[in-house]
């Protein structure tokens, strides 16, 4: 009858990969700086990563980046809750009726690799040049994978879990909430960070397309005026946006299951 | 040492179960007109052969599978679903890696609402009964599987049930695990003198726990006999090594023999078939 142990909150191992992971990072920035002044690389493609840095403080004190970062992480942020209620309740309902879920999964399968972002003009008809419009791209994007992950989450749910379930008396909504939602969050989760990714991809090419709203609108002001260590510098915004999702998302999903 | 079935003031009987399902070979009957009783406080064993029902007939007996013939009653009321008075011990491991040992143990407590700092207390206590007293904050994915049965036995006996109805619990485990948790499960069954139900295909199990054993044959599963287990009590696994002990497991072992043999051709005639087919 051994125990496992149980490892530390935060181990000697994490912060080691933490900063083998920054290192490699800037060993990569130097190695390309030096390709660049070496004359490996065209400066006029790839502007050299200390261009970049020193761009930073324009774009704070011209372009208005601060605003134009919380524009876009706040659409990001709608489409998310968006995508988390609606994603989810498709998801559920399409698990819990095995017709419509073998009528429609292959669509909604096939939706997932749909180039989304060239329907920009019919969303433009409908709700305007407005934020709507990027919230709605990021949004029906977004969707796909939160709805398949949810019922593969849920169809995988041990069947002896279940029956535990059953053998307490349990009513559907018991069922449901203490047990086939605790044990698919995981893989819910996989689906709300994919389509995550597949949001903000949508919002920031959708900004870019329509030229209206936060970064993706910067970043083409900034390629048009052939800025380019602008433009890679607002890039790094948008990847910005992305991390502070990533660690909010998994922040959540250890407050709904500490554990895997 | 064989006896019919037990006395009228049974808390469960099951009666004249027949279970049959449809297959790609033809209809099968697992369980054929199988009737017993459970008396309140006893502890009987149900042993059979792979492929004998034993699983099946938990299913039925815990309300889980409806579709067969025959009644099962608890305490005079008949079942037609999952039963307050019946608490299941799952073979494979059940425990919800989400929750704390604690929190796992208090579940049933938490659906019939019963306020929170009282549930810890009770769940506390169950959790004390099956030893694992100094981990009540830890999750199922730190402990051994020896552990995370007794959690999940522990959760059962929270839900406080008349019958404690516990499918091969311990089958995953190694043998010396499995005999110190039976010594576990039998103090526990003597402290709390709870009327326990035990699918089991492992004859050592059986007569170590039991007050009775229900043997069964291969396919269709029959009940071959009921075997009474007259073993002084309080009992601890060092019975193992007594006499009597070897004279009920040669016993059990020679019906189960036969059963066994019938099954393994059985399975082998199957396979040899499905190679035919593929072929």
């Amino acid at each position: 009858m051994t125990m496992v142990a149980s490892p530390p909150a935060i181990s000697r191992r994490d912060y080691s990969a933490a900063l083998v992971g920054l290192g490699s990072f800037i060993a990569f920035l130097l190695f390309v700086e030096a390709l660049i002044r070496f004359g490996f690389l065209n400066r006029f493609i790839v502007p050299p990563p200390s261009e970049i840095v020193m761009s930073f403080g324009r774009l704070f004190a011209e372009e208005n980046i601060v605003h134009r970062f919380f524009f876009t992480a706040g659409e990001c942020l709608l489409a998310g809750v968006m995508v988390t209620i609606f994603g989810i309740s498709i998801g559920v309902i399409m698990q819990r009726f095995d017709l419509l879920r073998r009528a429609c999964e292959t669509w909604v399968a096939a939706f997932a690799s749909a180039p989304l972002v060239l329907t920009y003009p019919l969303f433009m008809v409908i709700f305007g040049r407005n934020a709507w419009t990027i919230i709605m791209m990021g949004f029906l994007s977004a969707l796909p994978p939160v709805i398949l992950k949810t019922i593969e989450g849920i169809s995988g749910t041990r069947k002896v879990l279940v029956n535990v379930g059953r053998s307490f008396n349990l009513t559907p909504g018991q069922q449901f909430w203490k047990i086939l939602f605790p044990a698919a969050l995981p893989t819910i989760f996989v689906g709300i960070r994919l389509g995550l990714i597949f949001a903000l991809i949508n919002i920031v090419g959708t900004e870019f397309l329509i030229n209206f709203g936060g970064l993706g609108q910067l970043i083409n002001d900034l390629a048009e005026r052939y800025d380019l260590s602008g433009t890679y510098a607002a890039i790094c915004f948008v990847i910005l946006v992305s991390v502070v999702f990533f660690i909010a998302l998994e922040k959540a999903e250890r407050w709904l299951r500490p554990v895997d | 040492m064989a006896s019919s079935a037990g006395s009228s003031d049974a808390i469960l009987v099951a009666d004249d179960i027949v279970v049959r399902f449809e297959t790609p070979e033809g209809p099968i009957t697992a369980v054929d007109n199988v009737s017993f009783q459970v008396r309140p406080g006893e502890f009987l064993s149900v042993i059979g052969p792979s492929g004998c029902g034993k699983s099946t007939l938990f299913n039925v007996i815990g309300g889980l599978l409806n579709s067969h013939d025959g009644v099962v009653t608890v305490a005079g009321e008949t079942i037609c679903g999952p039963h307050k008075s019946i608490g299941m011990v799952f073979q494979e491991e059940s425990t919800f890696p989400w929750r704390t040992v604690t929190d796992n143990v208090a579940f049933p407590l938490e659906l019939v609402g019963m306020p929170k700092q009282k549930r810890v207390e009770r769940a506390r206590h169950f959790i004390s009964l099956v030893g694992l007293d100094g981990f009540e904050n830890r999750y199922p994915g730190e402990l051994s599987g020896g552990m995370r049965q007794r959690v999940s036995l522990a959760r059962t006996l929270a839900s406080e049930p008349k019958i404690l109805l516990m499918d091969e619990p311990f089958a995953a485990l190694d043998e010396q695990t499995r005999l110190l948790l039976g010594d576990k499960v039998l103090q526990i069954q003597q402290e709390l003198k709870q009327t326990t139900l035990l699918i089991t295909h492992n004859i050592t199990e059986a007569v170590q726990m039991s007050d009775r054993i229900l043997v069964m044959t291969y396919r269709p599963g029959k009940v071959k006999r009921m075997v009474d287990i007259d073993l002084p009590r309080p009992r601890t696994s060092e019975i193992v090594g007594s006499e009597a002990f070897g004279r009920y497991v040669a016993e059990i072992w020679s019906d189960l023999r036969e059963e066994a043999n019938r099954g393994m051709r059985d399975e082998e005639k199957s396979a040899l078939r499905r190679e035919e087919r593929a072929s």
